[in-house]
C-alpha cells in the first residue's frame, strides 16, 4: 500500500489492493510535463499583487517573499494553462512556447 | 436449533442479510426484486436490523452508494433485477476493481424491449465481464444459504470482491417454500464480523477510484482478474464450513446421476429442478442422461466442470439468454471453447429455452435429450418452443 500506483509500467504484483494510492503522490509524479507554453514573468513589470498566485486553479505559484517580491511558478505542475497571464493587470506574464 | 418456516424467497433473502447484520443497504426497488429491500427497510424500521437504509433516486447511485459504503468499511448489501442492473452498470465495472466487498441479490428477469418482468438470465448475463462473482440459487433455501455464504465469500482477506447472488424472478422470488431458518448463534459461528482490507480511514488516508492511464491499466485489470481466479478457492472453503455448521454442502459444480450419463444437460438456476424431475422420467425409460449445474458462474469453475463432463457422449447446454449476431448463448460459448481446448470431444447442442419468463417444462428436457442424441449436432443454438 505504501507504493504510489501512478508510478509509470507498475507490475500486477506491486500494485495495491484495489488500486488505492497514499495522498500526495504527486509530490513524486511531476503533471506539468504536456504543457505547450509557459509562463514567462516580466521582473520589471510585476508590481507583486499575487493576482497570478489567486488566480492560478494548480496553486503552482509559491511566493517568493518581500525581499523578492515575485511569485514563481512550479513548472513541475505548470499546465500553461494561462490564467495568470490573462489575469495579470501589469501583462507582465508572456505565455511562451514550449521549446522540445 | 434451526427452524422450518414457510416463507416467501424474497423474505428469506431479506432475513438472511438481517442475520449477516449488514450495515448499510442502499436499494431501489424493482419487479421482481422489491420484496427483498421493501423487508429490509421494515426491519431497519421497527429496529429489528441496525443498519443504515438509503432511500436512493436509482440503482446507478445504489451502487454508488454501496461501493462508498462498503469503502468506509461497512458490511453492504443492495438488490436489483433487470433494467436496475443495467441502470447500475456503469458502477458494476467500478466495485471490483475497487476490491469492494458488495453482496448483490439479483432476481433475474429479462431485459426490455419489449417490456417484460419475468424471468431469464440476460440481467446477469450482460455483466458477465465485470469481475464479480456470481453464484445461482436453485430454491429458497439455497437463497437463503447462499446470501449467508456470499457475504463470508466477498469478505474474505483473499477474496475482498463485489459477489451477485441470483434467484431467477418470481419462480424464486415470489414463492413460498418451506425454509430451515437458521439461528442468529449459528450464523456467527459461520460469518465472523466483518473486518475490512482496505478502506476510508482518516488516520491513514488513502486515495480509492484512481486514474490508470495506458502504463498501468491493463495491470490493475489483470490484478483484479487474478483475485477473481483465485477466489473459487475460497467459495469451496466457504461451502465446506457452511457445510460443518448447517449441514448443508454445496459445491461450485453440481450433479445429478452424471456419474454414468452419455448425455449431460448444463443448466444454471431454478429450472435444474424441473431437470432433476424430466431426468428421473427418462432415466425410468432406460436413458442414460443426467444433470451437471453450474453454481458458481464467475469465476468459472472449469476443472470441476471438466471433470463433471469427462465421460459424456453428449452435451446439451442451455442458456437463458440471447446473444444477439452470434451462433451460441453465452454458457454455450463458454462450454465450447472450454471443452476444445481440453481435448474432449463429446457433441455439444445449446439450446436458448426459458426466456421472458415463458414456462420451462419437463417436455423440453425430453425434447433437448432427443435432439442433443440425434447425432447431428447443430451450429447455432436452437431456440426451443420458438413460435415461426
Amino acid at each position: 500500500m505504501t507504493k504510489p500506483t501512478v508510478d509509470a509500467m507498475a507490475k500486477v504484483g506491486d500494485l495495491p489492493m484495489g488500486f488505492t494510492a497514499k495522498p500526495g503522490s504527486t509530490v513524486a509524479f511531476k503533471t506539468g510535463d504536456w504543457r505547450s507554453v509557459r509562463p514567462v514573468l516580466d521582473r520589471e513589470k510585476c508590481i507583486y499583487c499575487g493576482f497570478c498566485y489567486f488566480y492560478c486553479p494548480d496553486g503552482v505559484y509559491q511566493d517568493m517573499g518581500k525581499d523578492e517580491k515575485y511569485y514563481k511558478a512550479d513548472l513541475d505542475f505548470c499546465k500553461g494553462c494561462g490564467i495568470c497571464a490573462h489575469e495579470c493587470p501589469k501583462k507582465a506574464i508572456t505565455m511562451t512556447l514550449e521549446e522540445v | 436449533m434451526a427452524k422450518r418456516v414457510g416463507m416467501e424467497v424474497s423474505i428469506a433473502v431479506a432475513e438472511a442479510v438481517k442475520l449477516a447484520d449488514a450495515d448499510v443497504i442502499a436499494a431501489y426497488p424493482i419487479t421482481p426484486q422489491t420484496h427483498i429491500v421493501e423487508h429490509l427497510s421494515e426491519l431497519v424500521a421497527d429496529g429489528e436490523l441496525d443498519a443504515a437504509y438509503i432511500p436512493v433516486e436509482s440503482e446507478h447511485s445504489a451502487m454508488s452508494s454501496c461501493i462508498g459504503s462498503s469503502a468506509a468499511g461497512a458490511r453492504t448489501f443492495t438488490a436489483t433485477s433487470s433494467q436496475g442492473l443495467a441502470l447500475m452498470n456503469e458502477m458494476i465495472y467500478i466495485a471490483p476493481v475497487l476490491r469492494t466487498p458488495i453482496v448483490l441479490a439479483i432476481a433475474n428477469r429479462a431485459l426490455s424491449a419489449p417490456i417484460n418482468i419475468w424471468n431469464d438470465h440476460s440481467d446477469i448475463m450482460s455483466v458477465r465481464d465485470t469481475g464479480w462473482l456470481s453464484i445461482f440459487a436453485e430454491n429458497g433455501q439455497e437463497a437463503l444459504d447462499l446470501t449467508l455464504a456470499s457475504f463470508r465469500i466477498a469478505e474474505d482477506p483473499a477474496v475482498c470482491l463485489p459477489i451477485s447472488m441470483n434467484i431467477d424472478g418470481f419462480t424464486l422470488s415470489h414463492f413460498i417454500e418451506p425454509i430451515l431458518m437458521p439461528e442468529k448463534a449459528e450464523v456467527d459461528k459461520f460469518l465472523p464480523p466483518y473486518k475490512p482490507q482496505l478502506w476510508l480511514d482518516i488516520k491513514n488516508p488513502i486515495s480509492i477510484g484512481l486514474l490508470g492511464g495506458p502504463e498501468c491499466y491493463t495491470e490493475a485489470r489483470k490484478a483484479t482478474d487474478d483475485a477473481l481466479w483465485g477466489a473459487k478457492r475460497v467459495v469451496i472453503k466457504a461451502f465446506d464450513e457452511f457445510n460443518q455448521v448447517f449441514g448443508r454442502q454445496y459445491h461450485v459444480v453440481e450433479t445429478y446421476r452424471h456419474e454414468d450419463a452419455e448425455t449431460i444437460i448444463v443448466s444454471m438456476g431454478s429450472i435444474s429442478e424441473t431437470a432433476m424431475t424430466a431426468i428421473d422420467e427418462m432415466r425410468d425409460q432406460g436413458q442414460k442422461i443426467g444433470l451437471v449445474r453450474l453454481r458458481l458462474w464467475r469465476p468459472f469453475p472449469e476443472e470441476e466442470f471438466l471433470a463433471a463432463v469427462s465421460k459424456a457422449k453428449n452435451l446439451a447446454v442451455i442458456d437463458r439468454h440471447m446473444v444477439m449476431g452470434c451462433s451460441s448463448g453465452p454458457v454455450g460459448l463458454e462450454v465450447k471453447s472450454l471443452v476444445y481446448n481440453s481435448g474432449l470431444r463429446p457433441g455439444i447442442s445449446n439450446f436458448l429455452l426459458g426466456l421472458g419468463g415463458r414456462d420451462v417444462t419437463r417436455d423440453d428436457f425430453k425434447y433437448i435429450h432427443e435432439k442433443a442424441t440425434s447425432g447431428q449436432v447443430q451450429a447455432r443454438c436452437e431456440i426451443v418452443g420458438v413460435f415461426e
